[in-house]
């Protein structure tokens, strides 16, 4: 269990190891983005953690790199192409961010640090809590962003929070919203003694 | 034909590939402690994202465009990039040790930097350039990701002196030094 909930707050991916920013900046600009965001990165991520463990005996030690590559390539083209499927107004809106799930320090980084030494069940929980807690990161980034930047919060057409100011700060739903959310929420968590000292 | 010129100034200013495409943050954060580092970072990053523009226009428009296999561009795109470099890590330590000094370390992790990939997927499917346009808009991105390291990593090094709140200390203030670099290249965008 300590492996599924270590990457939820304490060592959060995204807040404590800065890691996976890439997406976290990009596709936080409404909740609804930031919540599909997240299904496709635990699609990918538990997977390929669990085939990657599977295989850690059998994989040489000096092509390791290149063969994480085309597993998590290969989950990650399947839910870029689901996504364009099922869902084709968000794969507008995510555009290339879908395909670059591949080189997201996250993934590679639990897969080469962690899948590859740890068994199945192990590496399963800790991709999941890893997975829950870059989710988390992406959707309380998202909601602050979305309220302070349109006054409401929509997901899929209902209103969650309606409008409560008709005066918006439009700065932060463009990029530099981004970066000082992110700033600002690492300096309260470190300030409330919830993220792990440096 | 597509514009040349616009497409340089768009990637270097407007859409700054770090700053408002958020693409390569990880080294942006990771890699700018000292200029000399960032330096040399830029310049790998420069390079590398030059030849895998021109690599990845010919493999998507000569092999999977007349293929009909589109849809494998991602797992193509990343090994045709992955060997790339690491010939050429091969290639540079043989011949030029000086160069090997400067670049070696920092190609192993240009490999997994989102902004190569992510340059050579919008060079081709997103915005579909020709074979000059690519090459234009790979030099330009790398020169665009050479200008944010840079002036990040002056800021950072002018931030070792100062004083800075103890719960923004490290991570948090680099932040919001990026959201207002982010903010002034933001201003570009009245400018295309």
């Amino acid at each position: 269990m300590r492996e599924f909930t270590k990457g939820i707050l304490r060592r959060n991916p995204v807040f404590y190891l800065i890691l996976g920013l890439c997406p976290t900046l990009a596709v936080t600009t409404t909740v609804e983005n930031a919540l599909v965001m997240s299904l496709a990165f635990l699609f990918v991520m538990v997977p390929s953690a669990a085939i990657i463990s599977a295989l850690r005996n059998s994989i040489p030690r000096n092509v390791r790199i290149p063969s994480f590559i085309v597993i998590i390539s290969t989950f990650t083209t399947v839910i870029d192409l689901l996504i364009h499927g099922f869902l084709p107004r968000f794969h507008e809106i995510l555009g290339i961010f879908i395909p670059l799930i591949v080189v997201n320090c996250v993934v590679m980084g639990r897969v080469e640090a962690f899948a590859s030494k740890n068994p199945v069940r192990d590496s399963v929980l800790d991709a999941a809590g890893m997975g829950v807690g870059f989710s988390l990161a992406i959707i309380v980034v998202s909601a602050i962003r979305e309220l302070l930047g349109t006054g409401s919060i929509v997901v899929f057409g209902r209103e969650v929070i309606p409008a409560l100011t008709g005066s918006p700060v439009g700065l932060m739903i463009l990029p530099p919203g981004a970066f000082l959310t992110i700033g600002i929420l690492i300096a309260i968590f470190r300030r409330r003694g919830l993220l792990k000292e440096v | 034909m597509e514009n040349l010129l616009a497409i340089a100034v768009g990637m270097i200013l407007v859409n700054n590939i770090v700053l408002t495409r958020f693409l390569g943050l990880c080294s942006f954060f990771g890699v700018s402690r000292r200029i000399r580092d960032a330096g040399a970072m830029g310049m790998t990053v420069t390079f590398v994202m030059l030849c895998s523009s021109v690599i990845t226009w010919f493999v998507y428009n000569w092999l999977l465009i007349p293929l009909g296999i589109e849809y494998m561009r991602i797992v193509v795109f990343i090994l045709v990039i992955a060997s790339f470099v690491q010939m050429m890590e091969m290639i540079i330590r043989k011949k030029s040790p000086d160069l090997y000094g400067a670049m070696g370390i920092y190609l192993p992790l240009v490999t997994t930097n989102c902004a190569i990939l992510g340059v050579a997927l919008l060079n081709t499917e997103v915005e579909r350039y020709s074979l000059a346009g690519a090459t234009v808009s790979g030099l330009a991105a790398g020169t665009g990701y050479t200008l944010a390291i840079l002036m990040m990593a002056g800021i950072k090094e002018r931030l070792e002196l100062s004083e800075v709140p103890a719960s923004f200390r490290g991570a948090a203030i680099e932040f919001v030094i990026a959201a207002l670099l982010s903010m002034a290249f933001t201003g570009f965008a009245g400018v295309m």
